[in-house]
């Protein structure tokens, strides 16, 4: 596409480092403020697994934008559902949940996972068949298509299990907290940030490292080449799709395991911290995601223990930071 | 046609349901006395300039916000904080819209110019969080807002029910009917300016740049700042359209002036009316708000007979705080089946 890509021996892309170091300027510039360590590194450390589980969601969502130029306001209603699957699944494995092995623990908490995780694949699978397909490459359409499929998901939800919160916690071996000297960390939460560091990690390696992810970054460059070469793209393309939806659906299941409810109502809010995640991050990118969900969980703790009524705006005011500084995000795709 | 701008209705079906539409709205005190049917008139009247301005933006410029209810509300809020604060004067009202309308707008700048330099759909999304943080920010705020029980307020006397004027045509005139005078004769006005701004050169260069942005740019139009523009227009109609109903209702809160639903709801009635043409605004809106008012009573009902004949997930899915669902269904089969909307209908079986 442009004329750098031409060139007969690719130069090594260029990493910027700043942009990337953007939570760690933030956590020191915070620092001070805190006043005692220990407080600090409890805020900070509840803000990465925070953010871990904030990027589960928003990466589903930068993947299908990056990868398939689709931007799916119905991700949001994905969440919502994965956490009602994952309630389905974890209330009849209440026993196992409160039993005192450790395995059946690990047990019912996975299974419910992966029910989130595989449903909500199968509902990105009919969500794209049946709306996205006739929109491709439109994204006036798009948006409005996916916003019509949202409300309709959505409001299915309220129908089915009703306006009321459903009460949902994590089995017995994740609750309370660990302790080292006065800083605290809830095991739950260091749970989320194995789970998605474990996502970020597997979705770098699958990306970059397999032949699967260089067919579907070969497909984002050109994709009648890489038809011509005897590929299905449009497989791929579905697959890139329903592993966003089942990375919304983990997420949100993750999510209510940490809030204790579960409500049709999540996806809207969840929907926009995941938006300004994407923005922060840049459009399509996996790794700006990453630091971008980082950076506004590290606010939202810090900004809630500082300035509780700032709280609300702090991740208004760091995407308007952010986007004037830099436009597109810290980590744009280039190209696009 | 020098009042519509040279942008005459074309065919005669539509020409035929808008004379329809905008007859019964002007004669609605007279032809349809109560209290329900006339509140649901003013409604059709704020919900044509609001979702008029908001087709400026979606079906002139090509650009989704999700903030047009924001604005809305600010216009909302101005007046009726003014008007709660100040007490009940002219002055009040000019001086609360005045400051609703320059908020909004100053903000749409803001917003336009933050997001719209890169990508458009980078605008939908910001517009999405400023719109929701608004939201809990007027929540929260209660000291000034009032917060989720929102402000009741009164007016000046002229336009209140026991200002009577005597009878017309059998029907008591009083202050209310001088209010939706106010409401529609302002909303009339609004809408023919609107008309003119999308036939002016600049409006001709907006569906330039929605058709082809790059192709708009080489041209030598300036994409951000005509679409940041259009933004600025769009926000404070919808700022008038919000002022003028805060003054019709008596009360300001987040479920009339900022709650997502009326964003839904705008967003149906642009789509279903047909985008790209302002008749479609108002036909949407009236098509809207008439079916919200009785059909959806009607499937109330029919969610009952569901729940008798022991149906629960049918009577659930029929129950009428589920008509949102039925919207997105509607909302989506118009943008497959019928991308222009009502008024594409019309004028295609001329």
């Amino acid at each position: 596409m442009s004329a750098a890509d031409t060139g007969a021996a690719l130069p090594r892309a260029k990493i910027e480092w700043l942009p990337a170091l953007t939570p760690l300027l933030v956590a020191l510039l915070v620092a001070p403020f805190v006043g005692s360590f220990s407080t600090f590194a409890t805020l900070t450390l509840a803000g990465l697994a925070m953010g871990m589980m904030i990027f589960t969601m928003a990466s589903g969502l930068t993947l299908a934008f990056g990868l398939m130029d689709v931007l799916n306001f119905g991700h949001g209603a994905f969440i919502a559902f994965g956490a009602y699957i994952a309630t389905l699944v974890a209330l009849p494995l209440t026993g196992w949940a409160q039993s005192d092995s450790l395995a059946l623990n690990f047990a019912a908490f996975l299974l419910a996972l992966a029910a989130a995780a595989a449903v909500s694949a199968v509902l990105g699978y009919a969500f794209e068949r049946v709306l996205i397909v006739p929109a491709y490459g439109q994204h006036l359409k798009q948006i409005l298509i996916t916003i019509g499929g949202s409300i309709v998901i959505e409001q299915l939800l309220y129908a089915l299990f009703g306006p009321a919160p459903i009460p949902i916690s994590p089995p017995a071996a994740f609750r309370g907290s660990f302790t080292f000297g006065e800083i605290a960390l809830e095991k739950y939460r260091a749970l989320a940030m194995m789970v998605g560091l474990i996502i970020f990690v597997g979705q770098l390696l699958v990306l970059n490292r397999t032949k699967l992810g260089l067919l579907i970054r070969a497909g984002v460059e050109n994709r009648e080449m890489v038809e011509a070469l005897g590929y299905r793209i449009d497989r791929l393309f579905i697959g890139v799709f329903m592993a966003s939806a089942a990375l919304a659906g983990l997420g949100g299941a993750l999510w209510s395991f940490y809030r204790g409810q579960v409500q049709a109502s999540m996806g809207a809010e969840l929907l926009v911290l995941v938006f300004i995640v994407i923005i922060i991050g840049g459009l399509g990118s996996v790794g700006g995601c990453f630091i971008a969900s980082i950076l506004v969980a590290l606010i939202a703790n810090y900004a809630g223990f500082l300035a509780p009524k700032l709280a609300l705006v702090s991740n208004i005011l760091a995407m308007v930071l952010v986007l004037l500084w830099r436009p597109r995000g810290l980590y744009p795709l280039s190209g696009r | 046609m020098n009042i519509l701008s040279h942008d005459a209705p074309r065919g005669w079906r539509l020409r035929v349901v808008l004379v329809a539409v905008v007859t019964a709205l002007a004669l609605a005190p007279f032809l349809f006395p109560g209290a329900k049917a006339i509140g649901v008139a003013e409604k059709i009247c704020v919900m044509a300039l609001l979702a008029a301005s908001y087709d400026l933006l979606l079906g002139y410029a090509g650009i989704v916000s999700f903030a047009h209810v924001m604005f809305f509300g600010m216009g909302s809020y101005g007046v009726g904080l003014a008007l709660y604060g100040l007490g009940p004067s002219w002055g009040a009202i000019v001086l609360g819209a005045a400051a609703g309308l320059g908020l909004g707008t100053l903000l749409a700048l803001i917003i336009g110019l933050l997001s719209l330099r890169v990508q458009a759909i980078f605008f939908s999304m910001v517009t999405l969080a400023i719109a929701y943080a608004v939201n809990v920010l007027a929540s929260q705020l209660s000291s000034i807002t009032g917060g989720e029980d929102g402000r009741s307020f009164q007016i000046p006397d002229v336009l209140k029910p026991g200002f009577k004027l005597g009878e017309f045509v059998g029907v008591a005139v009083n202050g209310r009917t001088l209010a939706y005078y106010l409401v529609f004769f302002v909303c009339a006005a609004l809408f023919l300016a609107l008309l003119r701004i999308v036939n002016s050169p600049f409006g001709r260069v907006l569906q330039a740049i929605r058709e082809n942005p790059f192709r708009a740019e080489a041209l030598g139009y300036q994409t951000v700042v005509h679409r940041t523009l259009a933004t600025c227009l769009s926000a404070a109609g919808a700022a008038a359209a919000g002022a003028l109903n805060a003054v019709w209702l008596r009360y300001v809160g987040p479920d009339t002036a900022l709650s997502s639903s009326i964003q839904i709801d705008v967003l149906v009635i642009v789509v279903i009316g047909g985008m790209g043409t302002l008749y479609g605004a108002v036909i949407g809106a009236a098509f809207f708000v008439i079916a919200e008012n009785y059909l959806q009573a009607l499937i109330g009902k029919l969610s009952v007979s569901a729940g008798e004949l022991a149906l629960p997930l049918l009577a659930q899915v029929l129950h009428p705080d589920r008509w949102l669902m039925w919207l997105g269904l509607v909302f989506i089969l118009a943008v497959y089946f019928a991308p222009t909307g009502i008024v594409g209908q019309l004028r295609a079986k001329d």
